[in-house]
This record gives C-alpha cells, structure tokens and sequence, in this order.
C-alpha cells in the first residue's frame, strides 16, 4: 500500500474548513465587488432569518409548503404502496400494468405541471396533487421490486406446510418488503420534494413559491437567501429522516 | 408474445377509456380535450416547423447545460479522486449538497441571469453536475488496489497507470453518471422553462395552456414526452456502447 503519511486534520475537519472558507469567499467577494441587488453576503442573509421569522405571513407559509409536502409524500407511499402490491403480487397484472406505470414515470413531468394548475387551481391542492404525481412512481417501482425480489422457494414453503394468505402476506412478503419499502420511501420523498417545490415555483399565491418570487422581483437577496436556505433545511431534514430510516430498517434484511 | 397483445390491450383500453371519457357529458374538454384532435395536431407538429425555433432554444440549453456540467463534473472528480484524503474530505460534501433540491437555486439564478436562456442552463449545469461528479468520484477512487499495485510493480508510468487501468475500470461508471446527468439536465431545463422563460419547449406548453388551448398543448406534451423517451434511449443506448468500446 502506497498511502501518503496520515495527514494532521481529520477529514470532517478539513471538510468544516473548505466549507468555511467558501463562505467566506463569498462574504468578501459579495460585500467588496458584487452588485448588492443581486448578490448578499452570507451574513446578511443570516441576518435576514430574524426577519423571515418574526413576519407571520411568511411564517404561514414555510407551513403551507411543509403540509404540502407532508400530505403528498404520505399519499404517495399509501396509494404507491398498495399500487406497487397489488400489481407485483399477480403476474397478468405486472405484465399488463407496469409498462404503463413506467412510461408516465418517464413523463418529463414538469411539462404536466399547467395541467394541473387547470385541473385543482393554484391553491395547494395543486401543488400536493403534483407532489404526489412525482412520488408515487418511485413507490410503486421500488414496491414491485421488492415483490420481485422474493424467494420463490420460501413461498413454496410456506404454502406447502399450509400457510393461509394472510400468514403469507404477514411472515413473508412484508417482512421481505420493509427494505424496499424504506428505499422507495427515501426515492418517493426526493421526487416529492422536487414536485412541490416546482409546482410553489410556478404559481402560488400563499406558499414560498409567492414570497421568492416578491423576493427576487423586488431584488431584495437577503431575504431570497434566507428564505431559500430555510427551504433547504427543510427539505435536507426530511431526506436525512427518510434516509436514517432505511438504513436503521434495511439491517433486517441482513438476516 | 402474449405478454405484447396484454400491453397493446392496455394501451387500447386507455385511449378508448379517454375517447368516451371527453364524450359530450363527460370531462370538460378543457381539462382532457378529446384524443383524435390532439393526435391531429400532433401529427401538425411532425410535419410543419412551428415547433423548430422553441426546440431550438430548449436543445441548446441542454447541450450547453450538459457539456458544462460533464465537463466541470468529470476535471473536479479526478482531481478529488487523485488523493484518498480528497476523496474522504470532498465526497460526503458533494453527496449532502446533492441531497438539497436543487431547483430551490431556480428563483436565484433568475435573479442572477435573467428570463433567458442563462437561468436554465445554470439550473441545468447545476443539477446535472452532481451525478458525474460523484459517480466519477466513485468510479475512479474505488478502482481495485490490486491493479494499480500490479501495474505499478511492472513498471507503468502515471499516463499509462491512467490510461490502461485507471479508466477502462472507472468507465462504466462515469458513463452512468454522464447518462444521468444528461437525462436530469433536460427534464430539469423543462421545469425551469414551465417556472419562468421566454422561450423553449416548457414555455411553449405554459403559454398554451395559459390560452387555454388544451388539445394543441397535449400535442406538445405528447412531443416533449416523446422527445425525452427517445433521449432516454439513446443514452441508454450510447452507455452500452461506450461500455462495450472501452474493453
């Protein structure tokens, strides 16, 4: 082995310090050359947080969003759940269906977006109805997947030492589900995230998608920034949690 | 062959299931025009060159997104992947920022680039980078030890160690990354145009439907899903290939 000599900081240290030391890249560049209608330094936006937080309305709306995507991230795994079961338990049905599930997968579907706009409005049923349009494909894939990945043999054995359905479905199928059901959870909350921020993005009246546009029409960039890191808290929160969850469930599967 | 005739009944079924669904008395034509007049102007849009200057506009910015976001992806994951300390310090940042959605930066880049074509094809490079650059991360620092020992001791330079077994082991996976970055990079395009754009496919689509013009922007839909089935593809296609080429 050819490894250098240990370096004196650990990894995670330098990673803090290649962080830091963008920020304050940014800090200098934006505070001495950058046109301030377009461009903050980190400390105003850090700033700008207090005010964020201390406007209710705005307040009101980080919460509209969080519902949104918490409603259609739930819908999505219980409708992709037993979506994704009921065509990859039957063999007819995962021939007939799942080419079809995979091609509107494969809709660029940003392009449906104004679809929706027509159908539910521009309040939040649009924007959850097109989280759940993103997350429910992922669900459902990953679900069939899972069904797939079952051993044949075990179900052999089970029925053969007299297993009803449902003590098959209890002791085999969903143990053996919960590692795919966990992944198709993490990819289900990405797509989720990503529909309802787009749809907040195109049209919305009481959501985030209002106030970063007043943000950026108003070239105010403070409140942009701090608005948007907000926002991606949120969301790398939700991931993260998503995340943690499968790699604590798929251990199961070790077994 | 039966499992063809199954799908092909499935598809007839849904086109009948949209016909009768649009029938007078049925779902207003402005939430679901009915088939035959979308297919009709479908069929307008493959043979006259209305639609050419917006897939003009939308196919650069995807080629401009891509070609920066591959470029800039590939040069920053060799040099991370060079040394293992990089590696340990740079792949956990990229992997936690890629977790971030990246179209939140969308309202910023208007700010930042304006209505045209630069605020797409910054959201475009930023979200097709992350996947050639971690996959080129991952594809490059994790080549077998053994090899690399092996070439070494038979006295490879650096150029050769590279050429002969550093890439033909990392490729593959490079590849995948590329694939993906070009597949997100389109449909990530498309969503910046539907948010805000002057121009292109996804601001086709808005304006049209803004118009009200429901069966002609079901036609463009059926073009722009069209289009990414084909790109999806050909990708697909040219990743097996340059996997093939490289042995």
């Amino acid at each position: 082995m050819s490894e250098r000599r240990g370096p004196l900081l650990s990894p995670g240290i330098t990673r803090l310090l290649v962080i830091i030391g963008l920020l304050v890249l940014w800090e200098v560049s934006a505070r001495f050359y950058a046109d301030p209608l377009f461009l903050c330094p980190p400390s105003q936006a850090v700033m700008a947080l207090k005010h964020i937080f201390s406007e209710p309305k705005i307040v009101k709306a980080i919460e509209i969003t969080v519902y949104e995507m918490v409603t259609a991230f739930l819908v999505s795994v219980a409708f992709g759940m037993t979506v994704g079961l009921a065509i990859g338990l039957h063999g007819f049905t995962k021939q007939a269906i799942l080419p079809v599930v995979l091609l509107l997968y494969a809709i660029p579907q940003a392009t449906i977006l104004p679809l929706f706009v027509l159908s539910f409005g521009i309040g939040p049923a649009a924007k959850i109805a097109f989280g759940i349009s993103h997350g429910i494909f992922p669900v459902i894939v990953t679900t069939v997947a899972g069904v797939q990945n079952l051993r044949a043999p075990l179900l052999t054995a089970a029925k053969s030492m007299g297993a009803s359905r449902f003590q098959v479905f209890t002791s085999i199928i969903f143990p053996h589900m919960i590692p795919s059901f966990f992944t198709g959870m993490r990819l289900g909350m990405t797509a989720v995230l990503l529909g309802v921020l787009l749809a907040e993005l195109y049209v919305s009246t009481a959501g985030i998608g209002f106030y970063t546009r007043l943000f950026a029409e108003s070239f105010s960039p403070p409140d942009l920034f701090a608005l948007i890191a907000v926002l991606a808290a949120i969301a790398v929160t939700l991931n993260e949690g998503c995340r943690t969850m499968e790699r604590r469930f798929s251990r199961w599967h070790a077994m | 062959m039966s499992k063809r005739l199954v799908q092909l009944g499935v598809l007839i079924a849904i086109l009948v299931a949209w016909y009768v669904a649009t029938l007078p008395g049925g779902v207003h034509p402005l939430l679901l025009p009915p088939p035959i007049p979308v297919f009709r102007n479908f069929g307008v849009l493959l043979t006259t060159s209305s639609i050419w200057p917006d897939l003009f506009v939308t196919v650069r910015e995807w080629v401009t997104a891509f070609c920066l976001a591959s470029t800039a992806g590939c040069l920053i994951g060799y040099l991370v992947s060079r040394s293992g300390y990089a590696v340990r310090v740079f792949d956990p940042l990229f992997a936690g920022l890629y977790s971030v959605p990246a179209i939140l930066l969308f309202p910023l880049y208007l700010l930042f680039f304006g209505l045209g074509a630069g605020s797409k094809i910054a959201i475009g490079t930023t979200i097709a980078f992350f996947p050639v650059v971690l996959n080129t991360i991952a594809g490059l620092s994790y080549v077998d030890k053994a090899y690399i020992t092996a070439a070494k001791s038979m006295g490879a330079n650096s150029a050769q160690l590279f050429w002969s077994v550093m890439m033909p082991a990392a490729f593959p996976v490079i590849l995948t990354g590329l694939r993906l970055g070009c597949i997100v990079a389109f449909l990530s395009i498309l969503g910046g145009e539907t948010i805000s754009s002057l121009a292109g496919l996804g601001h086709r689509i808005v304006s049209l439907a803004e118009n009200m013009e429901t069966s002609q922007m079901f036609a463009n839909i059926l073009f722009a899903v069209a289009m990414a089935i084909i790109i999806n593809g050909l990708v697909s296609f040219a990743e097996a290939r340059g996997r093939r080429g490289f042995q």
